[in-house]
């Protein structure tokens, strides 16, 4: 079969599509997650609580499809990726696994008895499911900034040698908290949008005012620790971008202060960090005019640049090891045959359009605003 | 290797497929009889007909979000708990699963949104087609992941690849047309049907043993039994065995079935009971029946089926051939340029898998004799007995449930469900469906062993570098939070059964603090 890209070409795609990915799901499934960790501050009785859940109750589990995606995306296209980070960060993938698994239950169950305890415990079910993944995303993302303990041996198995304490360091907190902060922000300015006003909205707009003050400073701050922490990998000599996927074969080094050289090496990559701090600006611009989609695209800018930017800071870096910098995995020696990318690739710029299509059609059929007259009277609603 | 670390993977993946495959089956079978009845009542347009399709579309919501949320655990699974496989088959064995997201999984998670929360919004023809989306996604779901098991099972269209240690996909094609996943993909399908089926005739036949809700009991059992028959008769006609002449394995997998330890000439005979003793290597007070195994196996009369002991010497040769290519890896990795050693791996490569089979006995299965290497050949003998039987229980079951459609769809026509007697048959077969589809998962399981992958990797190889605490922490994790689950499932769908199909457009008794009860 003739492959009319080059390995590094879609090597290239597939690095950008797995931030796409990434950023998809943020945008869709990060705003259901930040909406459960603020249900129990927005919502005071059943009745408002009810309101919020049915503002994301038909469209939550389309948008967790996204994480399902990633993850088979992951798979095909980037397996030592999967294999390293699912198995490596184990405990800490079964915390975000079991808060996940407890979402769509909560959903579908709370509403099945009046029973004020039995609701409540939902409620808490489902803070903790909107909670704890935002949370353990976050951690995940620092150690990735940071590299994970792992090395190869010349089969290419790997072996891990940290634990799920471990994962959790200063820096590694304060990425988690800003995944938290930034998916609050993104979730209440969803609610802006799509609930009427009254109490629940006045308290969704004050938990904006201070998710979007925390993004900015903890962004401000984790860029700092970056820069300054001893962060950083490079890759010495001469890479062949077009090589097997082997990461034995790569000669990365560790490299203090690297994750920022791409951005003098191309300088346009810097609109990440600039959209990462301009989105939760301008989502505080939105929160104080009143202008809902202000503040919902405030916020969508402020994910894509949040997580744009470190995939820009690591690039060709994927997933750095700490202490074998040979078995680092890189966009060069980590992905998977040059036919499976391409093969991978033309299923996707066939049916994502087609995803996204629907996923339009079905937000334009169910949009409006949802009432407290809704919540009373519609007998599908949660 | 620690093999705990391997069994307690084996478990905690056996436990949560399982589980998860308690709530799938319902929702392939459901999915379609929900699109068979909304389409009588937007063709009918007879309320009757809503209320029916509300009242099922209920109970298959309470079972999808744990279809759904078990889901969750399985994508990540080959990442958490069998690292080593997901890098070594990764390349094929990823594509399937991302597409089945892509594809399927957006369609269906995406549309029963608008299924249950679009009543009001939408046409009846809208509605209607949103249904049938829903339905097309799931099944196209079960498609892809049967795609990916099935490559397990027959794994074409791939070759090592020694510069990256794994298997690489050479045709793609072949992984998609690959005829063990289609079979597969029919035979799992149509039991998700037959589970539904026979789960909406046992419903409607408690409500019609009690005189309640009889209209909508009534219907709904005539569409269940004429969707119950196809499907029934599908499950065993296009079953699973279509496959088992393609490859060693394969044969090995059908031998052991049948306890067939030594070769079965032409016309090959089907054993029917029998107790296998895997000791002596025989089967005892074998029933036999003649010519049918060679029409099964081989669709001829003229074919003999290969037994176990032919089959063993044959995997005792390719790990003889497979250590030639294991030897030349060795020697590629040292040096890439290595022309002799890249001939000798040209060579033998297809055999590689089964040099791997050592290295549970030893580190470097260059350093076999061959009495090690005839011990690893028996290892490709999965567990005759449990095989023999399970097929058994499974192949019972399934005639089972042909003549229980058969007598429903008969009922339907004669007597309009009014025989008690067949009402009670009806109720005490609603669990059936899962123990034949739970029985078949571990007959297509354990019927690979040893091998994850057929003839590529064994399955010992493939887990990830965990310890032994970690899993216990997470399949004590996954037992306590499933179990829960499972309880609150039953008896949710126990209070929805019982409060029957009730539609609460009608105006319910307002409860202090709370607003009515919503239907979902």
């Amino acid at each position: 079969m003739h492959i009319p890209l080059d390995y590094e070409t879609l090597r290239v795609i597939w690095w950008a599509l797995l931030g796409v990915l990434l950023i998809g799901f943020a945008l869709t499934d990060g705003y259901d997650l930040g909406v459960g960790a603020l249900l129990p501050f927005v919502g005071r009785n059943d009745e408002e609580r009810r309101l919020v859940i049915n503002a994301i109750a038909p469209h939550w589990e389309g948008h967790q499809v996204w994480f399902i995606l990633g993850g088979g995306a992951i798979f095909a296209a980037w397996p030592f990726v999967y294999a390293v980070s699912f198995s490596g960060f184990y405990l800490a993938m079964f915390l975000v696994l079991a808060a996940l698994i407890l979402r769509p239950v909560s959903f579908k169950y709370r509403s099945k008895h009046a029973d004020a305890g039995w609701r409540n415990r939902w409620d808490w079910a489902l803070f903790v499911g909107g909670f704890v993944p935002a949370l353990v995303f976050g951690v995940a993302v620092g150690n990735v900034l940071i590299g994970a303990p792992f090395r190869f041996d010349s089969d290419l198995r790997m072996t891990y040698e940290g634990s799920l304490l471990g994962l959790f360091t200063p820096f590694t907190l304060l990425t988690g908290l800003l995944s938290v902060a930034m998916l609050a922000l993104h979730g209440a300015a969803w609610l802006a949008v799509k609930i009427e006003e009254g109490p629940v909205l006045v308290r969704a707009r004050a938990m904006a005012r201070i998710a979007a003050v925390a993004t900015i400073a903890l962004f401000l701050i984790g860029g700092l620790m970056v820069a300054r922490g001893g962060m950083g990998m490079a890759i010495r000599g001469v890479v062949d971008t077009q090589g097997p996927s082997n990461p034995l074969l790569s000669t990365s080094v560790g490299a203090a202060g690297a994750w920022l050289n791409n951005y003098t090496a191309h300088p346009w990559m810097a609109l990440a960090p600039v959209l990462g701090l301009v989105g939760p600006m301008l989502a505080l611009v939105g929160i104080t005019a009143r202008r809902g989609w202000l503040n919902l695209a405030g916020t969508a800018l402020a994910t894509t640049g949040i997580i744009a930017t470190v995939g820009c800071s690591m690039f060709p870096f994927i997933l750095p090891s700490s202490i074998d910098p040979r078995s680092s995995l890189t966009v060069w020696n980590a992905s998977s045959s040059h036919m499976t990318l391409f093969i991978m690739l033309i299923v996707t710029v066939i049916f994502l359009p087609v995803v996204l299509t629907y996923t339009a059609w079905v937000m334009k059929m169910l949009g409006g605003r949802v009432t407290l007259r809704d919540v009373r009277s519609n007998p599908d609603f949660y | 290797m620690d093999m705990a670390v391997i069994e307690l993977s084996r478990l905690q993946f056996a436990l949560t497929a399982m589980y998860h495959f308690l709530f799938v089956p319902l929702t392939l079978g459901l999915s379609f009889m929900l699109v068979i009845m909304e389409s009588v009542y937007v063709i009918t347009k007879r309320p009757i007909w809503r209320v029916i399709t509300r009242f099922w579309g209920r109970l298959f919501g309470i079972n999808f979000v744990l279809g759904v949320a078990t889901g969750l655990t399985m994508e990540f699974e080959f990442g958490t708990n069998w690292a080593y496989y997901a890098h070594y088959v990764g390349d094929i064995f990823g594509a399937p699963l991302a597409i089945e997201g892509l594809m399927a999984f957006f369609l269906e998670a995406t549309m029963v949104g608008v299924m249950f929360f679009g009543w009001d919004r939408l046409s009846r023809v809208q509605h209607l087609f949103v249904t049938l989306l829903v339905a097309l996604g799931t099944n196209l779901s079960a498609l892809w992941i049967l795609i990916a098991n099935g490559w397990m099972q027959n794994p074409v269209g791939a070759a090592f690849n020694p510069e990256t240690m794994r298997m690489e996909v050479t045709s793609f094609k072949e992984v998609l047309f690959n005829p063990v996943a289609q079979a597969k993909f029919v035979h799992t399908a149509s039991a998700g049907y037959v589970c539904a089926a026979t789960f909406v005739m046992g419903v409607s036949a408690i409500y019609l043993l009690r005189g309640k809700w009889t209209n909508v009991a009534r219907r709904s059992m005539m569409v269940a039994s004429a969707f119950g028959l196809a499907s029934a008769l599908s499950v065993v006609v296009l079953g699973d065995e279509s496959g088992y002449a393609l490859t060693d394995n394969q044969k090995m997998k059908l031998a052991s079935i049948e306890a067939m330890w030594e070769t079965e000439p032409a016309p090959a005979a089907i054993t029917l009971v029998g107790l296998p003793d895997v000791a002596g290597r025989t089967t005892h007070y074998a029933v036999k029946l003649p010519y049918v195994m060679g029409i099964i196996g081989t669709r001829s009369l003229s074919g003999k089926i290969d037994g176990i002991e032919e089959l063993v010497l044959r995997a005792d040769e390719r790990i003889h051939s497979g250590i030639i290519a294991y030897d030349a890896v060795e020697k590629l990795k040292v040096d890439r340029g290595n022309i002799a050693a890249r001939a000798a791996f040209e060579a033998h490569k297809r055999d590689i898998g089964f040099a791997l089979l050592l290295k549970r006995y030893m580190p470097d299965p260059r350093k076999a004799d061959d009495r090690q290497i005839l011990k690893a050949a028996w290892d490709t003998v999965p567990n005759v007995p449990v095989m023999f039987f399970l097929f058994r229980g499974m192949a019972a079951l399934g005639f089972g449930f042909i003549v229980f459609f058969a007598m429903a769809f008969y009922c339907a026509s004669a007597c309009r469900f009014s025989k008690r007697w067949f009402l009670k048959i009806a109720v005490v077969m609603i669990p059936l469906p899962w123990l034949a589809i739970e029985g078949g998962w571990v007959l297509a399981e354990i019927g690979r062993q040893p091998w994850a992958v057929d003839g590529v990797l064994p399955t010992f190889l493939g887990a990830s570098s965990l310890s032994v605490p970690q899993i216990w922490a997470t399949i004590i994790g996954f037992t306590v939070l499933y179990g829960t689950l499972a309880v609150i499932e039953i008896r949710l769908m126990i209070a929805a059964i019982r409060k029957g199909p009730l539609d609460h457009h009608e105006p319910m008794a307002q409860t202090q603090g709370f607003a009515p009860l919503p239907a979902e």
